[in-house]
């Protein structure tokens, strides 16, 4: 009897998540495509080269709740005068919007570094890229599986 | 929508030259455009779309935020002490209000 219930509970749990994540993909929602994301990039940094490394991406592998992921993100990079991070962009490949955020650091910046919380819509990759004020290009991604997206219906 | 209230921890003393971590965060429901209330009607894009941090007033970081940022935005961020002063941060809403906080740090 104890299985019964636990099996009943199980099945209904998973029907319920089956749910949320159909709500999340609702039909209409035009969702971000790999493409759009390299479009913005090279639209961004106007075509420059970017060379894979450099930033540390620290994202949860398996995000349960896609209303808010954390993300931590840093460039090596001395931060003086003549060599620091100007910009960092952050790109969501599976988002509605495929642009998370721009970060904007100045030699007054000690690390080119950041922690936020992200809403991701279904499994991804995220994408970050970097530019150094000596117009050399960073980028890194790092995948997400998300259980239960986060961007409305 | 109640105002948005920051939210900014950091050191208040500090040695010249230290590098110290800045926790903040912000009551906003950061409403993304995206979603539909239960007519089916699209619920306007509201959220914060800027955060600015300066020392003196010598800007330290920029923030551009889009649609993407989950509500109650938390930012975590790192500054140097060069000396006494005032810290102050800046968050922009979509329809130009500027909600702002500041820390002062005493070097000694």
């Amino acid at each position: 009897m104890g299985d019964l219930k636990a099996a009943r509970t199980r099945r209904e749990f998973f029907v319920t998540a089956a749910g949320a994540a159909a709500f999340a993909v609702a039909p209409g929602a035009v969702q971000a495509e790999p493409a759009d994301v390299a479009a913005a990039i090279e639209k961004a940094f106007g075509g420059k080269k970017a060379v894979e490394g450099k930033i540390k991406l620290d994202l949860p592998s398996i995000a349960e709740n896609g209303l808010v992921v954390p993300l931590n993100f840093e460039v090596e990079s001395p931060m003086t005068e003549g060599d620091y991070v100007k910009t960092v962009r952050l790109y969501a490949e599976g988002n509605p919007q495929p642009t998370l955020a721009d970060y904007h650091f100045t030699p007054m910046s000690p690390k080119a570094a950041a922690q936020i919380r992200i809403r991701l819509a279904k499994t991804q990759n995220i994408v970050a890229v970097a530019e150094t004020s000596k117009g050399e290009v960073y980028t890194t991604k790092k995948e997400v599986k998300v259980t239960i997206g986060g961007c409305g219906g | 929508m109640t105002t948005p209230t920051p939210r900014v921890r950091m050191p208040a003393t500090a040695k010249a030259g230290e590098v110290v971590e800045v926790k903040t965060l912000i009551s906003h429901e950061m409403e993304s455009g995206n979603r539909k209330d239960k007519d089916g009607k699209a619920i306007p894009r509201k959220i914060i779309k800027q955060f600015v941090a300066k020392f003196e007033g010598k800007e330290i970081l920029k923030a551009d935020w889009h649609p993407a940022i989950s509500a109650n935005p938390y930012q975590a961020f790192w500054v140097k002490v060069p000396a006494s002063g005032t810290f102050t941060f800046e968050w922009t809403d979509d329809d130009g209000a500027v909600y702002k906080a500041e820390q002062k740090v005493t070097v000694g």
